[in-house]
């Protein structure tokens, strides 16, 4: 290397000093924070086993990487032209090559061992002392227990972490992004099976602590299962990429004490009869719109947003809507059947028939649908047969 | 890059050559009529290092909403589309167009070949890329903006998408029919149009990678072009083929994907493997160590990849069985891979190194890529990945294998072939403080988002728990550094084109192969003739 080179590299290893000096100082700057390297602490057995699978799975690929560039490392620092290493003259072993063949084939197998004790393990949903299934929607998760006493309590669960934290007009909170109004209950040391699908696109119901990650597809049945040694709630989120509002519809799950649970199981069953509607009563337009407006708040909002102006094209505003605006037959057809090939759901399914004459009857009296029309559940009813 | 070499060219055809043969036509036309394997190569160079520049500002995005959590610049819906494009331009806009430029420059000077074996078909593989592109890019402007389902394109979420979808297809098709003709091109030239005495088995490991590759595209884009079919009828002519209330599946489409995306990770890999292959030994003065094992090793890899799909598809739903054996299949795979690895470190041992700067690309290649490598191995195992996938270590593993993989070997590449197309050296202290910023930036950019990862924060979400919040402040330092330093590479690119030292016919006193024995810059036609092979031309010492 010429004079005029090696002033060159003066400057660019100054220069590379600097950056590491640079890099270095953000390191410490955000050292004092606390830093997560490994997976969540496992509360089940079989998250347990994962946890001690991968711990020993990246001791060895260390190990490798260690070992095979510190030959390099080797070769790197003596075999150069500037400690005037001559070139050896060799390219070929055969028997070399069998070996360095062979010996990642037999650690290979020997690592699948344990891997598929674990697999099989993962895969036996069998015997469940508790049934549930969980159903995806854009964007949040509706449950339903199906054994036990609980059965046939149901419930939507929502992100519950407020506009105003996310849109940074506020502190965050403590669970950021990770609560919901109605969390999954399910009581300790019992096998829940979960059972999961979906409503619209494919999401999954993951937990890092059970160790359950397990897609949500439309049309079929998927199962995963765990069986929690420790109360307190964990978190989670949908782990496939479901649309706008993927990022925001966790997955929160309680685990309680037996009795506890047995608690929450009479609280649940309560509170959903006494929120049963009667399919009869009939509403005045003031009751409907003032149900209507939680209603949208909960499940419409979210695309057509809270000003009705939605996000087009993909999600029309309802404000001055021609469908909207027209007959009330045509409106609540798509709020019980949804439009298929667009993100519009089917609500039918979710929603009972009051429910669905109130924010219908909201939509079609708020910001400039002042249409003044009254929608009795029964309208509903009568549309839902057809 | 081609811009001095017609002065260069002209000249040439002077001194050594009476053909009379003239170059390309004349202006802008020239370079849309021209059937030059040399013209085409350049052209699909540019063409993906914009495309990297393209792609690069969509991944600044994604990492600035990111650097915070809550929503600061965009939207979720926008930060979709981003994530999507990214993808999308980087595989199939920049860095497969990226090493087929590097086919078409190389290797007919490698095999003793005057061109591509179709040179016309050549052209129309070129120039249906920039419509592809433009299609992607024209998509974010449409109503509903670009598809935002991830590159993977699922439905039923891509049923739901608007027209940016429809125009995904459409460029993924064309995409397709360019790299199939590009393949077709690519097998016939090395199998036809070696000079005689170069074997196949002692051919330059790059044209082996290429031809292992080529049958790789032709086998599988295919098979992505009739998912995206399904997928358009899908969405406007009412067949169900992913939608189970008509009797479809969506996992169904995921498996078709797969099928071809796997093959593609080696298709974009193996050529990468090819250009280190003739880095590594020219810099350390010694023959690439275990040729003839090398390629069964790329046979191997090439033929193993259709077989391993679904282990993208772990927490889908397969079946036990189905988990097991693409477990096993995928472990399978890390035999050749390592043999690769222990092949290059073994043709370093004993050698004559020294470090310029496309031997610290290789390097850095070799490092990053083992990476990438080794954390595959911990995702290949099922019960271990149903706690990492779809989170942040997937995101890391695969910008390891992709980034450092395929990226830091076509810089190798390009650092190293130069000299050769424009006829001066590179500045070699900027080659440096590229590759120095480059592997410091990645590795602050992209080693954090493991701990992301296994702390378990999902891939494509637009915010994040505020736990998450320290890795990715760093990892989008890390990332902005990384993406500022390639403007480097365009510095250096465009000072060389302008001048430089003036590089010899050889300026790598361990480089071996033809087109070595060609003056720098190449002359616009080259091997008119055949050349008359010597042992020192050929790979593979005997």
């Amino acid at each position: 290397m010429t004079k005029d080179e090696s002033k060159k590299f003066a400057g660019l290893k100054a220069l590379l000093a600097v950056l590491l000096a640079g890099s270095l100082a953000v390191f410490a700057g955000v050292a004092q924070a606390e830093w997560k390297l490994n997976l969540q602490e496992p509360v089940t057995d079989l998250a347990r086993r994962i946890y001690d699978l991968h711990t020993f799975l990246t001791i060895f690929i260390t190990i490798i990487f260690v070992g095979v560039f510190s030959v390099l490392g080797y070769s790197l620092v003596m075999h150069t032209r500037k400690r005037g290493h001559k070139a050896a003259d060799f390219h070929d072993n055969t028997t070399v090559e069998i070996i360095w063949t062979l010996i990642p084939t037999v650690i290979l197998i020997a690592i699948a061992f344990p891997a598929t004790i674990a697999l099989v393990n993962q895969r036996d949903t069998s015997k469940p002392d508790l049934t549930i299934k969980a159903t995806g929607y854009q964007w949040k998760w509706g449950y339903e227990y199906m054994s036990g006493d609980a059965t046939g309590i149901k419930f939507m669960s929502v992100l519950s972490t407020p506009r105003a934290q996310i849109e940074n007009k506020e502190p965050k909170g403590d669970h950021y992004l990770l609560e919901v109004d109605n969390r999954l209950v399910v009581p300790v040391n019992k096998k829940v099976r979960i059972l999961t699908t979906a409503a619209d696109v494919i999401h999954n119901w993951s937990v890092p602590a059970f160790a359950v990650k397990t897609d949500a597809v439309p049309g079929f049945v998927r199962d995963g299962w765990f069986k929690a040694e420790k109360e307190g709630i964990y978190r989670g989120q949908c782990s496939e990429l479901c649309g706008k509002d993927h990022g925001f519809m966790p997955v929160v799950v309680e685990v309680v004490s037996e009795a506890k649970y047995a608690e929450w199981v009479v609280a649940k069953q309560t509170e959903m009869l006494a929120a049963a509607d009667d399919p009869n009563k009939v509403f005045t337009l003031d009751e409907l719109v003032k149900r209507g407006e939680k209603v949208y708040a909960t499940n419409c909002a979210g695309c057509h947003q809270p000003t009705g102006k939605g996000l087009p094209p993909a999600f029309p505003a309802l404000d001055g809507s021609a469908l909207v605006k027209g007959s009330k037959e045509g409106h609540i057809a798509i709020v019980l059947n949804g439009k298929s090939g667009t993100a519009m759901a089917a609500f039918g399914a979710q929603l009972n028939d009051a429910d669905i004459a109130s924010v219908v009857a909201y939509e079609r009296n708020a910001w400039s649908n002042k249409l003044n029309d009254v929608i009795q559940p029964a309208e509903v009813k009568a549309l839902r047969t057809k | 890059m081609q811009a001095s070499h017609d002065a260069h060219a002209a000249h040439h055809d002077h001194a050594h050559d009476d053909h009379g043969h003239h170059g390309r036509a004349p202006g802008l036309m020239g370079w849309f009529t021209t059937t030059n394997h040399k013209d085409i190569g350049t052209m699909y160079l540019w063409f993906s290092f914009i495309m990297f520049l393209v792609g690069g500002a969509m991944s600044l995005v994604i990492r600035g909403e990111l650097f915070a959590p809550g929503l600061q610049y965009v939207s979720p819906e926008f930060y979709n589309q981003m994530l999507t494009l990214h993808a999308l331009i980087m595989v199939f806009g920049a860095i497969m167009p990226a090493f087929v430029g590097f086919a078409n420059w190389m290797i007919p000077m490698m095999i003793g070949a005057p061109d591509m074996a179709f040179a016309r078909m050549n052209n129309w593989s070129f120039w249906l890329l920039p419509p592809a592109g433009t299609l992607l890019v024209a998509s974010l402007f449409v109503p509903g903006g670009a598809a935002g389902t991830g590159w993977t394109l699922y439905p039923p979420l891509a049923v739901q998408m608007g027209m940016g979808m429809d125009m995904a297809i459409f460029a993924v098709h064309i995409l397709g029919m360019s790299s199939i003709m590009g393949s077709i091109n690519i097998i016939t030239t090395i199998l036809n149009m070696r000079a005689p005495g170069m074997p196949l088995m002692r051919m330059p490991m790059f044209c082996w990678t290429w031809l292992v590759t080529a049958f790789l595209l032709i086998a599988s884009m295919p098979i992505l072009a009739g998912a995206v079919t399904m997928l358009l009828t899908d969405r406007h002519f009412g067949t169900s083929f992913f939608n189970a209330a008509g009797g479809g599946d969506p996992v169904l489409f995921q498996h078709i994907f797969w099928f071809f995306g796997h093959p593609e990770v080696y298709i974009i890999a193996l050529p990468a493997f090819g250009v280190v292959s003739h880095v590594i030994p020219a810099f350390s003065r010694k023959h690439l160590f275990g040729y003839t094992s090398m390629v069964y090793a790329i046979a191997a890899i090439g033929l193993i990849s259709f077989f391993v799909w679904a282990h993208h598809m772990y927490v889908t739903g397969i079946p036990l069985t189905g988990q097991l054996y693409f477990m096993y299949a995928t472990l399978l795979i890390a035999v050749p891979t390592g043999v690769k690895v222990f092949n290059w470190v073994t043709t370093m041992w004993r050698g004559e190194l020294t470090f310029e700067t496309p031997m610290l690309f290789a390097l850095g290649f070799l490092f990053l890529f083992t990476v990438g490598g080794l954390t595959g191995l911990v995702l290949a195992i099922t019960a271990v990945d149903i706690q990492l996938q779809d989170t942040y270590y997937v995101v890391a593993h695969f910008h390891y294998v992709m980034v450092a993989g395929a990226l830091f070997s076509a810089y190798a590449g390009a650092y190293y072939w130069l000299p050769k197309w424009t006829g001066f050296m590179y500045d070699e202290a900027l080659g440096k403080l590229h590759f120095w910023t480059s592997i410091v930036f990645f590795n602050v950019a992209f080693f954090p988002q493991h701990f992301l990862g296994l702390a378990g924060m999902p891939r494509r979400i637009p915010d994040y728990a505020t736990q998450f919040a320290d890795f990715n402040v760093i990892s989008s330092i890390g990332a902005f550094g990384f993406g500022f330093s390639q403007l480097i590479f365009l510095w250096v690119v465009l000072k060389n084109i302008k001048g430089g030292e003036t590089a010899p016919a050889k300026p790598w006193d361990g480089a071996t192969g033809l087109e070595w024995t060609l003056p720098s810059p190449a002359p616009y036609h080259t091997f008119e003739d055949a050349p008359v092979i010597k042992d020192e031309h050929l790979a593979a010492a005997h």
